[in-house]
């Protein structure tokens, strides 16, 4: 608050001064300074948010580009690009839990159950694709219910509970695949069009990355005309247009990048949609606030008379709803479904992707973005490591360092913010 | 007829398990008064500020609001009368903003969303009434120092224009300029007419602040006192129990040994 109240009075100071060429580079630079002088306080008090991880992604693609000058190429950015959607949603579902503090085993098992579900509905008993679609994320939507509810009223904690879910789902997936094994689903239907669209026409991407810096920055004007109405403090016309500036030099560097080899997936859409819309739920509603007062102590939540049980319940049906979908999106890049479907690293890959995003394991930090960036880093190190023809065994032990290094960011700006209270 | 008291508990009892903390313990509150709460440690003056506040709601006997007898069941019951806590932990959530904290469960709403700008403007004004040092409103409490910590649960128990306030050892973590500060709140909220309980070990300001006192040992009533006429050592030794038969622990029971 009193950043942003220099802020506004250098605004006006810049504002005052004659020369308008001076001003801009004068504001520039102000703005720059203005960042670093956030950036060193946010460092002190243990506030890094996404900082870490953007710095290994970086890391990351200079390290691989300058081993194979194809891996930042157009066509294995796209592809980078979907192959984080399945996973990643099922990381977003992971962001929710560990908001609570919790962790949830059973997310992989779900989206095998969920992806069981839609290929024997409509392969075996000719559902609709639409109908099979609902009734398999409805059926993840359910599991997590069920745990969720057992969870808060046994006051189990979801980490074991979810450990019988993981052994529960799997089993009853098998048996909904019965005897079939594997089962092909429709190579031109619904769900292989998940990953396999893409929007051809460049105008899509740029349209969609114009309207997405448009509204961060009319969303933010508005607010901030709204306060000066009110003579409330609020950020600096420069803060605003630096900030959306920002978002549309990534946004339309990505969909040229995108452009240039079949246009901006579908895939990708979606997954940035859903997690643009569940950040706006988990900080701007009610209900998220209340995910978060839970994240930051029960005892807290509980006299503020929030209602535990619902919450708890609802987050995990959340996160086994977006297990259900990560579920059919990963389906959907092999267009089959097998005994194996959900099994394997993808539960640890989500956990690992959340953590590394920058998700709190102590509950009550993280946003829904750092999903994809955990995703990103992870992702990337994978095809890194295929484009380079190196053995998994160095790739399983890196994604390992990169996510201890997480763990222990997280614990020590934990602690750090702990002692910034007690200075 | 004089006017009932606000809040009137009679014949409280709870138990946790096999022990029995509350038994038959009554208490009036009034309208513009400050009770002061004095017990030992474990004498269950906590769970008795659990129990109007409806987080350990009693097993038996009444509470009366203005001389009619309520239900206190959940929080919300408590906070639908006009019953406000601070809690001697302070219940804050450490990861929320003073503002989250403030408006936790009763946020302002607008279109669906959280009114972001409502909620601080509010919590401005409310704070700057409190208090001179206005805590970074955007920080997480956690990094917010203990008196400041407590003038936010306080901020945030005055949020309702509660008519009955209850202060669990508001003083005990702060120092000698931030209890001033504490103490002057408390005795403007009197004059407004509010309803003060005081929970507190400092007799100092016990004696400073409050008309009455009511003295729970061993989770009974103990003694109720007017502060204005009582000597601290008829309050302490009915805080300590002194005036009972102390050599409790008889020959017969050491002889065992």
């Amino acid at each position: 608050m009193r950043r942003t109240t220099e802020n506004t009075q250098a605004d006006d100071a810049a504002a005052a001064a004659g020369d308008p060429s001076a001003r801009r580079g004068h504001t520039l630079s102000r703005a720059l300074q203005d960042w670093g002088a956030a950036l060193r306080r946010r460092f002190r008090a243990g506030e890094l948010g996404s900082l870490p991880v953007v710095l290994v992604l970086a890391t990351v693609w200079i390290v691989f580009q300058s081993l194979n000058g194809n891996f930042l190429s157009p066509r294995n950015l796209s592809n980078l690009s979907v192959d984080i959607v399945g996973t990643g949603l099922i990381a977003v579902g992971i962001v929710f839990v560990l908001l609570l503090g919790e962790l949830d085993l059973s997310v992989g098992s779900i989206s095998g159950l969920a992806a069981a579900v839609f290929a024997v509905l409509n392969v075996h008993h000719g559902a609709p694709e639409w109908l099979a679609l609902i009734l398999a994320v409805l059926a993840g939507t359910a599991a997590g219910a069920v745990q969720g509810y057992s969870c808060a009223k046994t006051r189990v904690p979801a980490f074991v509970l979810t450990l019988a879910g993981l052994l529960t789902w799997n089993g009853l997936m098998l048996a909904v695949l019965g005897t079939s094994g594997t089962v092909n689903l429709d190579e031109n239907g619904l769900v292989a069009d998940l990953t396999n669209y893409y929007f051809t026409h460049d105008a899509v991407a740029y349209c969609l990355a114009a309207l997405c810096a448009g509204a961060v920055f009319t969303i933010s004007y508005l607010d901030r005309r709204r306060r000066t109405a009110a003579d409330m403090p609020h950020r600096s016309l420069r803060h605003i247009a630096l900030r959306a500036g920002a978002i549309a030099v990534v946004a339309f560097v990505s969909a040229y990048l995108l452009n240039r080899f079949q246009g901006l997936p579908l895939a990708l859409l979606i997954f940035l949609v859903v997690v643009a819309g569940l950040d706006i739920l988990l900080r701007h509603t009610h209900y998220g606030r209340q995910v978060y007062a839970l994240g930051g102590g029960v005892e807290a939540a509980r006299r503020a008379s929030l209602n535990v049980t619902g919450i708890r319940t609802a987050v995990l049906a959340a996160s086994g709803t977006m297990a259900a979908i990560g579920g059919l999106f990963l389906a959907s890049r092999i267009t089959s479904v097998s005994q194996t479907s959900g099994s394997g690293v993808l539960l640890l890959n989500a956990i690992a992707a959340a953590v590394i995003g920058g998700t709190s394991l102590f509950g009550g930090r993280g946003t829904t973005w750092s999903a994809v960036l955990g995703m990103l880093v992870i992702q990337s190190i994978s095809s890194g490591m295929a484009i380079t023809d190196t053995p998994t065994a160095v790739q399983l032990v890196i994604t390992g360092g990169v996510l201890f290094a997480a763990v222990v960011i997280d614990a020590l700006s934990r602690r750090s913010q702990e002692a910034h209270g007690r200075a | 007829m004089p006017a009932p008291p606000l809040l009137a508990l009679r014949g409280v009892c709870k138990r946790f398990g096999a022990v029995e903390v509350l038994k038959d313990v009554d208490l009036e509150i009034h309208a513009g008064q400050v009770v002061a709460l004095l017990g030992d440690n474990g004498a269950g003056k906590s769970t008795l500020v659990k129990v109007i506040s409806g987080v350990a709601p009693a097993e038996r006997g009444v509470i009366e609001w203005e001389g009619r007898a309520v239900h206190i069941r959940r929080p919300h019951d408590a906070r639908d009368l006009g019953i406000a806590t601070v809690y001697q932990d302070l219940a804050l959530c450490l990861n929320l903003d003073v503002v989250g904290n403030l408006f936790l469960g009763r946020e302002i709403r607008r279109y669906g969303f959280l009114d972001e700008m409502a909620m601080e403007s509010r919590t401005i004004d409310l704070l700057g009434r409190l208090t001179r040092a206005v805590p970074e409103l955007r920080a997480p409490v956690v990094s917010l120092s203990s008196g400041q910590r407590q003038t936010v649960a306080i901020a945030r128990s005055l949020l309702g224009d509660p008519r009955v306030l209850l202060l669990d050892e508001p003083t005990a973590a702060l120092g000698f300029e931030q209890t001033t500060e504490v103490l002057d709140l408390v005795d403007t909220l009197r004059d407004r007419g509010m309803g003060v309980l005081l929970i507190s070990h400092n007799l100092g300001d016990v004696k400073a602040l409050a008309d009455r006192a009511a003295v729970l040992r061993l989770g009974r009533n103990n003694g109720f006192f007017n502060v204005n006429t009582a000597s601290q050592e008829q309050i302490i030794a009915s805080v300590t129990g002194a005036t009972e038969n102390v050599p409790r622990r008889g020959t017969s029971y050491e002889a065992r040994w």
